[in-house]
């Protein structure tokens, strides 16, 4: 049952992008278009996942028995991006249309703080292993939620009259703002 | 013999019907309960709306004339936006609540998004949503004891500005059932007192009876159909009787229909055309989903009532609903649907 708050709570409640505002740029990013926030969001579930199992095991069997926990940032930096470097050479090897569309964003996931975020909170919060699992994996659905959510919305601003000195980016953060502050009905749930 | 010849442009058969005349007829449709609250909690209640809905119509008028498009404040959406803004704050708050929540729903909600038409969230829902996150205390705690012998009397000869209380909702969910009976009678009675009206509350969740007639009438004239209300509000009955009691299927789904701003949420906001689905299966699961989110909030969450939240959440949905739910074409494109 704990898993199960844990789950909710990372989803919704303290959801990574509209609760704790991380990750931000690819938010905006590739939000333009369906297509391409589902394979960011894809993107995004996988690394999130795989680095949490790196930089959680690296952090308890390595840096924790030899004192070393001050190298945690450093560390977590070097395992995310070489992780973010391996899915890009997958995916220029398996699907170049999804490579291509994701284009500089894939690269910038390296530096996604909401990846980074997931890894440092599930170390700070000292969770075990299944729990790092849900907690991790259950962040990343929230993102891609929120994500998949936005560029919903992305497209039916594309449409819009939407004054000019408001439209692009501008208008984007306050819909951004206005989403989270609808978020903010979950809060309470879950602790 | 001129006059005979008229050469014209389609569509050529035409309808009465109008954005203008829809939304004042809604409005007139909410008249009923406002007057009822009126007499319920006092002459304060026609404040709170009247600035309500003066402000949103003067925001919408300033914004339009700022952003250089024609004013419509005539159309009345804003006039309704006011009043809805209205039934879901609290009688008792300062009037400077509403006219900053008028700014948030229709200048940031409504005009910065493209004016009538694009909005993607219900503006009214957005500016209590604001208003609630801004003025935590005063939005969930300045409620009004009703009086049951005519309060628009009393008002005027007592010394006393405002008397606040807790709603019924909020009295179930911090102290629990029994305390809940002890305030406000046995469920036979609760179900009238509820349907009638005399009971703290929003001014939209005070006559349940007036609310309901209101939406009949709306569907009587066609400007919303049964799908997005009884699916919405089935779904707050079916989740709250299996999850809302001590076990399982032991919950009171009339009560939770008829507690909180369901009714109204179910007829008059969930249905507003810019933020919902057009395709009736759309709008099934638009309407499921917000009872479900409803439910979800008021058993789990931290707010006693979560119709506000839930719709708010639901109207991003409703494009990606409408994608999903697209009525079947009778004559598929050639070389098949893409």
């Amino acid at each position: 049952m704990d898993l199960f708050y844990l789950a909710i709570s990372a989803t919704f409640v303290n959801n990574i992008l509209l609760a704790q505002y991380l990750g931000h740029c690819p938010f905006l990013g590739v939000s333009k278009r369906i297509e391409t926030a589902i394979g960011m969001a894809a993107a995004i579930i996988f690394v999130t996942i795989l680095s949490a199992i790196f930089t959680w095991s690296v952090f308890t069997f390595i840096l924790r028995p030899y004192d070393l926990e001050f190298l945690q940032t450093l560390t977590f930096i070097l395992i995310i991006a070489s992780l973010v470097q391996l899915v890009e050479i997958i995916l220029k090897k398996k699907s170049r249309v999804l490579y291509n569309a994701l284009g500089v964003y894939l690269a910038l996931i390296t530096t996604n703080c909401a990846v980074m975020g997931v890894a440092l909170l599930v170390v700070r919060k000292e969770m075990g292993f299944v729990e790092m699992l849900v907690f991790s994996s259950t962040s990343a659905v929230g993102y891609a939620l929120a994500l998949l959510l936005f560029a919903g919305h992305r497209e039916r601003l594309q449409i819009s009259a939407i004054p000019k000195s408001m439209q692009g980016t501008a208008i984007a953060l306050i819909t951004a703002g206005i989403m989270s502050l609808a978020f903010i009905g979950f809060q309470g749930m879950a602790g | 013999m001129a006059g005979l010849l008229n050469v014209s442009v389609s569509p050529h058969v035409r309808s009465s019907e109008s954005v203008e005349k829809i939304m004042w007829t809604v409005v007139a449709c909410l008249v009923p309960p406002l007057l009822l609250s009126v007499f319920v909690f006092g002459i304060q209640v026609l404040l709170i709306a009247g600035v309500s809905v003066i402000s949103c119509m003067a925001v919408e008028a300033i914004s339009q004339k700022a952003l250089g498009r024609p004013v419509t404040v005539k159309d009345g959406s804003a006039a309704l936006t006011g009043m809805l803004m209205a039934f879901v704050i609290p009688p008792g708050v300062s009037f400077l609540l509403p006219i900053l929540g008028a700014v948030m729903a229709i200048y940031i909600g409504k005009h910065l998004l493209g004016g009538i038409g694009y909005n993607i969230f219900n503006p009214a829902l957005l500016g209590r949503a604001f208003l609630l996150a801004t003025f935590p205390v005063a939005m969930t705690t300045a409620w009004l004891v009703p009086l049951t012998d005519g309060a628009i009397f009393s008002y005027f000869n007592s010394g006393v500005d405002a008397v606040t209380t807790a709603t019924p909702l909020a009295v179930m969910k911090e102290q629990g059932m029994d305390a809940f009976r002890q305030q406000f009678g046995a469920p036979s009675e609760i179900y009238a007192s509820f349907f009638l009206g005399w009971r703290p509350g929003c001014i939209g969740e005070t006559s349940g009876l007036l609310i309901v007639l209101g939406g009949l009438y709306l569907m009587w004239r066609r400007y919303i159909t049964w799908h997005i209300p009884v699916s919405l509000l089935g779904t707050i009955g079916l989740l709250t009787w299996v999850f809302g009691g001590e076990t399982l299927f032991t919950g009171d789904p009339l009560l939770a229909i008829l507690t909180g701003g369901a009714l109204l949420g179910a007829f008059y906001m969930a249905t507003d055309y810019v933020t919902s689905p057009s395709s009736k299966t759309g709008q099934m699961v638009y309407g499921a989903g917000i009872g479900a989110l409803t439910v979800l909030i008021r058993l789990k969450g931290g707010y006693p009532e979560g119709i506000c939240y839930a719709i708010l959440l639901m109207n991003p949905l409703s494009t990606v609903l409408d994608n999903w739910f697209k009525p079947k074409r009778f004559a598929p494109p050639i070389g098949g649907e893409k």
